[in-house]
């Protein structure tokens, strides 16, 4: 478990790390916390010949209020955005996720952006951004974009983020005062993945809910408000439609069972405490 | 910007329990052979190597961390303490580990450094910690042997009686 050779390069800022990353095509690795990528270099499932550690540049370190986002650098790690004073105020569903995010040893060196970037189906973070309707910053030599939740994770693992650009950070929208989030999830131990993971916001129109762990990417649905039973046929026929499959952790059926009893109790919760 | 070749060995440099040490490392080292292989500290274990079971814990300013997540390199200036820096000079254990000697919170010991550390971390940052958190912070752990209470209320005995003794001195 040991990983395979790479050269090893810090950059002292952003640009310089864009130069690397622009001279060594999809040769190269991005590595801000590695709780995820180390891993995948230990298990030699990933083999970039150059690793770029961004970890200490400086102006990525950053958590600031940017037009009514939370913007969060790529080298923040996922405890500094849990213990930034303003998270509950800000953003009560992230302050919810956060602590489920690996565990109280992992979250002190992994970031934000890093698992964003990692896109496990079944990571707490994106699902975060997702049900939020975050937005990520990608950067390269060839400019900077900004890509909606949406735009980012195109699939299992897999994102729209380029061999020459790197995420700079990502940005979460501030909660509307009157809004109300709930998050649960079912793990077989605290900090291990998720087995089904689903977070509900409250919106103007009645309920956002966002499912991980059952589908390849977290699926986002907006729903009306619901009473009764209109919200155990619809969360019957999402159950359905996520097509999750059995794996040596649980059994499809099992998270079709999640996602009907979880879904039902936050939405309900979620519901009764805006009207 | 530095940059270090795949296939050379480099000089690493951080402070180890106060000390000021170095070495040499390829990049792709991890922490925990550098500690143990290089500088021969083998109170830090190794079991997974991906992260999953908290053996190779140490704290990296300050903060508890898997070495076996972190390469050698990126070591460079920080402030490390493993388990070889909980006991003092004479090699007494510490209030910890003389609380998880006593109340069985160790059996075979391969998981009991990395445990220490994490949880040397909580008393220091939270000593009013409850039950629910110091949990919580063991669930980054895996223990074969014990079941986890003895550490539960090893943490316990020890946060009542530093709190104890801060008082006291008051
Ligand atoms: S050896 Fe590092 S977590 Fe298992
Ligand atoms: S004491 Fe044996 S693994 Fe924990």
């Amino acid at each position: 478990m040991k990983p395979a050779a790479f050269d090893y390069v810090r950059p002292d800022s952003v640009d310089e790390a864009l130069e690397v990353l622009a001279a060594s095509g999809d040769e190269a690795r991005v590595l801000a916390g590695g709780q995820s990528l180390t891993a995948m270099l230990n298990m030699r499932l990933a083999n970039p010949s150059v690793l770029i550690d961004i970890a200490r540049i400086q102006d990525l370190k950053n958590i600031s209020l940017v037009d009514g986002m939370i913007e969060v650098g790529a080298a923040v790690t996922q405890a500094a955005l849990l213990a930034w004073p303003d998270l509950v105020k800000h953003q009560p569903l992230l302050a919810q996720i956060l602590p489920n995010v690996g565990h109280y040893q992992t979250r002190q060196r992994g970031t934000v952006c890093g698992s964003l970037a990692h896109a496990e189906p079944s990571a707490e973070l994106p699902l975060a951004l997702a049900t939020l309707q975050g937005e990520v910053v990608v950067q390269g030599k060839r400019g900077r974009r900004v890509l909606s939740a949406a735009d980012f994770q195109t699939g299992m693992m897999t994102t729209d983020v380029a061999a020459d650009e790197m995420i700079t950070a990502c940005r979460f929208p501030v909660a509307d005062a009157q809004s109300r989030s709930l998050f649960h999830e079912v793990s077989q131990r605290h900090g291990d993945f998720a087995l089904v993971a689903l977070a509900a916001v409250s919106t103007a129109q009645g309920v956002r809910l966002g499912v991980g762990g059952v589908a390849e990417i977290p699926r986002i649905v907006d729903l009306p408000l619901l009473q009764g039973e209109a919200v155990e046929a619809t969360l019957n026929d999402l159950a359905w439609e996520l097509d999750g499959v059995d794996d040596p952790h649980a059994s499809a059926r099992y998270r079709r069972e999640l996602v009907r009893r979880i879904g039902k109790k936050i939405i309900n919760e979620v519901s009764h405490a805006t009207s | 910007m530095q940059r270090l070749d795949a296939g050379l060995r480099h000089r690493v440099r951080f402070l180890l329990n106060g000390r000021a040490v170095e070495g040499d490392a390829e990049p792709r080292m991890l922490a925990s052979d550098f500690l143990r292989q290089v500088l021969g500290a083998t109170g830090t274990h190794v079991g997974c190597e991906h992260g999953v079971c908290g053996a190779c814990t140490i704290r990296i300013d300050g903060k508890a961390q898997r070495t076996c997540l972190t390469f050698a390199v990126q070591l460079d200036d920080c402030r490390l303490e493993t388990i070889e820096g909980l006991t003092d000079d004479k090699g007494d254990l510490n209030d910890l580990q003389t609380a998880f000697r006593r109340l069985h919170a160790l059996q075979c010991g391969f998981c009991t450094p990395g445990i220490l550390m994490s949880l040397d971390q909580l008393l220091e940052e939270e000593p009013e910690a409850d039950e629910v958190r110091i949990r919580d912070v063991l669930s980054g752990h895996i223990c074969r042997c014990t079941g986890y209470q003895g550490m539960v209320d090893a943490t316990l005995e020890v946060m009542a009686a530093r709190r104890n003794a801060a008082g006291g001195e008051e």
